[in-house]
């Protein structure tokens, strides 16, 4: 079983679809008994990082969260990979931590937010692909990223650090080949 | 570098889909679910559902259509049409909507805006736009009520204000160039897309390929959108794409 971390922030109706779309049982919970349960983890999220920092605080679901990246495949999708680095610009909090590095405003000459359709850049040839990105504020960081999207600068659009990964775009948005690379991160990953 | 979005319209009404022509004489075309898996197969970026329905029933029949459709189809999805409040927000995104569309209601209340981004992200929140070049005042003004009341707004004040309240995004239709398949309303569109850094999807005007890419070689707006041409097939969005391929328009090939 796959567990949606549901702690009441963004819409996760869609990825529940995607999810079981492919094929898997999905159970859309935050009770950190069925969360242990299940075989994989996915925190979704779309919002505020300050909003969703204290719903988690407020459902008591830090301990759990903390014991389900050390033991069982962990994926964190938009907000909920942003919510995976040290800190955010956005409501100026500290974040899970899970992974080093900083979220921050989109800045340039481009429109905020990166909307639309981008191409990844990866080692990975599967993943040169269009997907479907919407968000305004980006990663920060050098390490364990897989993919990358060209807005003006790069933003991170994918990362890996063994079972913990994080997807910036929506991959539940992007087509068949989202799906894919969906169930690719459920499957264990972008790491050779 | 981000793709430019070619963007099928489904007026829907009661469940059907529909197709105004300047707004008025509407005409059965089909299914909404059949229609977006057709337009996803064919190469869609997005789809746009335009609820027309008058009833609450007509309403209640769109989140039917919507969570249908969110079962199979995996692009994003934009409802607009009769959306009065924040309930009715969270219903729409429930059933499976990406974006939500306001139009009416935010120029009645805007501080729906403010209160609909702040509860569920900017991202979510469309403004959709119905402009009119008045003549005499030379200056654009927003309509309502899928374009039949006038108001006193200028569209370009609208759209500072609406970024300002936190919209995610803009929906502009040209009410003077919507169903005269003569192109985009570049003049409008360049005005707007200069005054906010949000994206703009344009829509009316649309008549042939080259004024998609007319429209993107000509302005900075995000999108296209169209309806009947795409309905009828009178143009195919592959054809679109291809020649946006053509003229070095950064485009999503499927």
């Amino acid at each position: 079983m796959i567990a949606i971390v549901d702690y009441g922030l963004g819409n996760i109706a869609n990825l529940t679809n995607a999810v079981e779309f492919l094929g898997y049982e999905v159970e859309v919970t935050n009770d950190p008994e069925r969360l242990k349960q299940a075989d994989r983890i996915i925190l979704p999220g779309v919002g505020h990082f300050k909003d969703a920092m204290n719903k988690i605080n407020e459902l008591n679901l830090l301990p759990v969260l903390e014991q389900l990246k050390e033991t069982k495949p962990f994926l964190g999708i938009c907000l909920g990979m942003q919510l995976l680095f040290d800190s955010s610009e956005e409501g100026s909090v500290k974040g899970l931590g899970y992974l080093p590095g900083d979220v921050k405003k989109i800045t340039g000459n481009v429109s905020v937010p990166h909307l639309g359709w981008n191409k990844l850049a990866s080692t990975v040839p599967s993943l040169n692909d269009d997907v479907y990105f919407i968000h305004s504020f980006k990663v920060h960081t050098d390490q364990n990223v897989i993919a990358t999207a060209e807005y003006e600068e790069d933003v991170v659009a994918i990362v890996q650090k063994d079972q913990l990964i994080g997807i910036q775009f929506h991959p539940e948005k992007s087509g068949e080949k989202g799906l894919k690379i969906l169930d690719q991160a459920l499957k264990g990953g972008f790491l050779s | 570098m981000i793709k430019k979005r070619i963007i099928p319209c489904l007026d829907v009404k009661d469940g059907m889909v529909v197709k105004g022509i300047q707004f008025k004489g509407l005409r059965d075309i089909g299914n909404p679910v059949d229609l977006a898996k057709r337009y996803n197969a064919l190469g869609a970026d997005e789809l746009v559902f335009l609820d027309i329905s008058a009833t609450e029933t007509g309403h209640a029949l769109m989140l039917d259509v919507i969570k249908q459709t969110a079962k199979e189809l995996f692009i994003p999805m934009t409802i607009g049409g009769g959306i009065q409040s924040v309930a009715d927000i969270s219903a729409l995104l429930k059933a499976g909507a990406d974006k939500v569309s306001l139009n009416s209601s935010a120029l009645r209340n805007p501080d729906l805006i403010k209160e609909a981004s702040e509860k569920f992200g900017a991202q979510c929140i469309c403004i959709a736009l119905d402009a009119k070049w008045d003549e005499e005042k030379q200056d654009w003004f927003c309509y309502t009520h899928g374009g039949k009341k006038a108001t006193t707004i200028r569209a370009l004040d609208w759209v500072k204000t609406v970024e300002a309240l936190g919209a995610g995004e803009l929906l502009v239709t040209s009410m003077d160039y919507d169903g005269m398949k003569q192109g985009f309303d570049h003049t409008l569109l360049k005005l707007i897309q200069d005054t906010v850094t949000i994206p703009v999807i344009a829509s009316g005007g649309a008549g042939n390929a080259e004024h998609f890419t007319d429209l993107f070689v000509e302005t900075d707006v995000s999108a296209g959108l169209a309806a009947s041409i795409f309905h009828d097939e009178h143009v195919s969005i592959q054809e679109v794409k291809d020649l946006c391929m053509k003229k070095g328009v950064p485009i999503r090939n499927v």
